[in-house]
């Protein structure tokens, strides 16, 4: 069992280049202290990589060429694509490890044709997260990108197929390798609705994605997952590839509807391995 | 096919330092490599977010393109409503505005 730990995280970018706007910093802050716990656990669980499983908003794939799933494979990414500023995140390298990642994809390619790439920008969809869960950038990183942006998207069943094929890779190394899915929930980001947010759709997805309910994860379909939760919505293919890669229950660590400045709802979870 | 144009260029300019460059010593050589309508360039050449909005630009897309301009966050959003009063609906894409207008940010509000 290589899986060490399995967990979802919001991403979005307001989560740090908002950070100074925020009237409810106490909220604001216990929301960073359930990201330091999970890095915390990352940490004692005794990781040596960290896949990243993210819905990527261009800035690497693009409607020339959209691939439904891809994995990174290199031992160097870069990021973040965004003004550094306006992220409150400096651009720098990342390591990856290619040699792992081949790996990986290679367990993958046997029941799902992932895509690879072997250059990867990231945005703030992997780097948000990073901020808090690597700080000091010391762990390689695995990108895995599902399409969440550019319809059409991949079936929810088949994102699960995907988080089996995950487990079965990472099962399949040697090394110790933590899971974090990060998206959304429902939210409306980049639109002048930013900052709603659905708070009982989001915690009835949340409390089927906890008990680990496959039949009930799967019945969401896009069309009133777009009226209910926006275009933001569609994100949750990458918190059900987790719960498919972690095979069991999970706990809600945090969930907050009321720092919409952040524009989602706060999360953090993880899975009980 | 234009839209797909349109958000080519925003892509491409907003994640390759190359293109930022390009933009910034010749624009009107850039724009000739994308077939865009004179709508689009238009909007373009005065980084007119609100207008880009309209035209179906996705969020994403949008969000860091506005941010490569140097535009603040709450003036972000002001420009894509302003553009709405201007020009109407969203017309394409999948980020269209649901509500009136208003704001969902107690901070947007309050300032």
């Amino acid at each position: 069992m290589s899986l060490v730990y399995a967990g979802v995280c919001s991403h979005a970018p307001g989560i740090t280049g908002r950070a100074n706007l925020v009237e409810n910093t106490a909220l604001r802050d216990e929301f960073y202290e359930h990201l330091e716990a999970m890095r915390t656990d990352i940490a004692d669980a005794g990781a040596e990589a960290l896949v990243v499983i993210a819905a990527e908003h261009f800035a690497n794939f693009f409607m020339n060429n959209m691939p439904a799933y891809c994995i990174g494979m290199s031992d160097k990414y870069y990021g973040p694509i965004e003004d550094p500023q306006w992220l409150g995140i400096e651009k720098r390298d990342i390591p990856g490890n290619a040699d792992l990642s081949r790996r990986l994809t290679i367990e993958v390619m046997n029941t799902i044709d992932v895509a690879y790439a072997e250059e990867w920008k990231f945005d703030h969809g992997i780097m948000v997260p990073l901020n808090f869960l690597t700080p000091n950038y010391d762990m390689p990183i695995v990108p895995v990108n599902i399409n969440c942006q550019g319809p059409p998207l991949t079936p929810l069943p088949r994102a699960w197929k995907f988080g089996e094929a995950l487990r079965r890779a990472c099962d399949s190394v040697d090394e110790k390798i933590a899971l974090v899915a990060t998206g959304g929930i429902s939210h409306w980001p980049a639109t002048p609705d930013s900052g709603k947010i659905n708070e009982p759709w989001d915690r009835d997805f949340l409390d089927r994605l906890m008990r680990h309910d496959k039949a009930a994860l799967l019945d969401y379909d896009d069309v009133q997952t777009y009226a209910d939760a926006g275009q933001g919505g569609f994100e949750i293919r990458t918190f059900i590839a987790a719960a498919a890669a972690a095979g069991v229950p999970g706990t809600l660590q945090f969930y907050t509807a009321e720092l919409p400045i952040f524009a989602v709802g706060c999360t953090v979870a993880k899975f009980d391995l | 096919m234009s839209l797909y144009q349109l958000q080519k260029f925003l892509y491409e300019l907003n994640r390759d330092s190359g293109v930022q460059r390009r933009y910034q010593a010749d624009l009107e050589e850039l724009l000739e490599e994308y077939d865009l309508s004179d709508e689009e360039a238009g909007a373009l050449r005065d980084g007119d977010v609100g207008l880009l909005y309209v035209l179906g630009v996705n969020g994403q897309i949008l969000m860091h393109y506005a941010a490569f301009l140097g535009i603040e966050w709450f003036d972000y959003l002001q420009m894509m409503r302003t553009g709405i009063e201007k020009h109407g609906a969203v017309r394409d894409g999948i980020y269209a505005m649901t509500g009136g207008g208003e704001s969902f940010t107690a901070e947007e509000t309050n300032r």
